[in-house]
């Protein structure tokens, strides 16, 4: 009995997914989404993040509201007309503070998946461009910090400092290098071997003109690929900083604050803290795997499928 | 004069493909190496060019041993090496057009004043077009690819060419064409030449002399 609602919304959270892989029988030259629906994602994958950008860059400067406004006589209210997501415990509007907790987690997700791409693309592609014991020694490296739990790792970083919004970045970005800097590697070494680089040689290209010129175009594409995969990531793993306490203070509104705050008001029956908050998490980086996934297919057709989270 | 002294190479230490080969070839002298395919030819043709780095032996450009390759070689020594490629679509990078390609050596090496008037008058050594310098290798026939190919070998002025089946794949007009360009090269510059190849017929008729691959490895 307690295991049939689980399921069910297994079953519901991975409803974007292909009839195939759902029963966990996907195989080679099983039914794939067909254009329509491949276009549907997309589309509407685009809508939502379109519809998040301009409400996070727009709200807060047009709308002179205060997200931080208390006003203890309408605290936890319903979804109303006035207050569309209802109210929080102090009587804060949840919708505008989630707009502003939206506009803090893209921001950390953002500029944490640049720099965590920069730092592995550099690291990758110095590894493969040195070869010998420089790859071997970075690799290892990169094969030690894998090894620690990334969000202990993370936890560790934040906790140095104060809490606030960049440490959480550089806690998400120094965490999160490590894949790229591994696909970068497995790509440029790929490229490394092709007779144009020897032309180049030839050529008198010195190492640094080689790689720049003819081996980091070549890994753009993926880099950039994996740079848009790693924003959900960072949203998430923003969150998950956030709502244990070591991301941002906890008057701030971002997606793990304001989900870690409703918790108390969870238990007392009030669903809506909890609900949008958490809606706000999933859905716009849904959206944004979602036009990775549609990227990825684009370069790289043979593997068109499954979105990768 | 170009050494190649008792060169061991391969990519395998313990099973080296190149066997205790030498081969001289003097300045102005263009010699023929044939071979069947698979027999090791290309990977000497690498490693005379400075590109792959022998187990044993010694390559010694002009009376000056190498000590380094690839990158670890001087500058001077890998630009004395024009090497064209057997396969042209894999010797370009795809995202260069044909200018760029063939300027390429010119801004590495920090020449690039030089890039407008060579690569016009290297397109007409080669005849390729100018019409077909601004596009890409996808968007040019493999011939002319190749023939791009050959004026960035050029483009240095190398005193040494290194065409390793340079026109395996291509008709026979084009690898009329593209003989007839290095063989106009090497009367102007008195350039050597080592032509790795299958073609008996056509390395015969090219090269002053040629060698068997046989021969290489059993004297």
């Amino acid at each position: 009995m307690a295991d049939a609602p689980t399921a069910s919304a297994a079953e519901a959270d991975v409803s974007w997914r292909s009839a195939a892989s759902r029963s966990g029988r996907a195989v080679v030259g099983a039914r794939k989404p067909s254009r329509s629906t491949r276009a549907w994602r997309v589309w509407s994958s685009a809508a939502i993040v379109t519809a998040v950008v301009l409400a996070v860059l727009i709200v807060p400067p047009l709308a002179d509201l205060d997200e931080q406004a208390v006003h203890l006589a309408d605290k936890l209210l319903p979804p109303s007309l006035e207050h569309p997501f209802g109210t929080d415990d102090v009587g804060r509007d949840l919708l505008l503070r989630c707009v502003y907790g939206l506009r803090v987690s893209l921001l950390v997700g953002v500029v944490a998946a640049v720099v965590a791409t920069v730092i592995g693309t550099a690291v990758g592609a110095l590894a493969a461009a040195s070869g010998g014991w420089v790859d071997r020694l970075v690799m290892r490296l990169v094969d030690v910090f894998s090894s620690v739990p990334h969000l202990l790792l993370g936890i560790f970083i934040v906790a140095m400092f104060r809490p606030g919004v960049w440490p959480v970045v550089i806690s998400v970005a120094l965490t999160h290098w490590l894949s790229t800097a591994r696909i970068v590697r497995a790509e440029v070494l790929s490229l490394r071997s092709r007779p144009y680089v020897d032309a180049a040689i030839s050529g008198g290209a010195s190492r640094w003109r080689v790689t720049v010129r003819h081996l980091l175009p070549g890994v753009l594409p993926q880099a950039g690929l994996a740079a848009v995969l790693m924003v959900p990531h960072a949203i998430w793993h923003e969150s998950a900083l956030s709502f244990l306490g070591l991301g941002l203070p906890t008057h701030q509104a971002s997606l793990g604050t304001l989900v870690q705050g409703a918790r108390s008001s969870l238990l007392a029956g009030d669903w809506w803290p909890t609900l949008f908050p958490g809606l706000f998490i999933i859905v716009p980086t849904l959206a944004i795997a979602g036009l990775a996934g549609a990227w990825r297919d684009r370069i790289n057709p043979r593997r068109r499928s499954e979105l990768m989270l | 004069m170009l050494e190649l002294r008792s060169l061991t190479a391969g990519y395998d230490r313990r099973a080296p493909v190149v066997r205790d080969v030498n081969l001289t070839v003097a300045p102005g002298e263009s010699v023929g190496l044939l071979g069947p395919s698979g027999c090791g030819k290309s990977t000497l043709a690498r490693v005379a060019a400075l590109l792959h780095r022998p187990d044993r032996g010694q390559v010694v450009i002009d009376g000056e041993p190498a000590h380094g390759w690839r990158h670890r070689a001087p500058r001077s020594q890998r630009t004395a090496f024009g090497v064209v490629f057997q396969q042209p679509r894999l010797a370009a990078d795809p995202r260069l057009t044909l200018t760029q390609l063939i300027a390429e050596p010119l801004r590495a090496t920090g020449r690039a004043a030089e890039v407008t008037d060579r690569v016009r008058e290297l397109a007409r050594t080669v005849g390729l077009g100018e019409d077909l310098l601004g596009r890409r290798p996808h968007e040019v026939s493999d011939g002319q690819l190749q023939r791009a190919c050959l004026a960035r070998a050029l483009v240095l002025r190398p005193r040494w060419l290194i065409c390793d089946e340079m026109t395996a794949m291509l008709d026979a007009s084009t690898t009329a064409a593209l003989v007839t360009a290095v063989e106009n090269y090497r009367a102007d510059s008195g350039a050597g030449l080592l032509a790795v190849g299958h073609d008996k017929v056509l390395l015969e008729r090219w090269c002053d002399r040629t060698v068997h691959w046989d021969e290489l490895t059993r004297a």
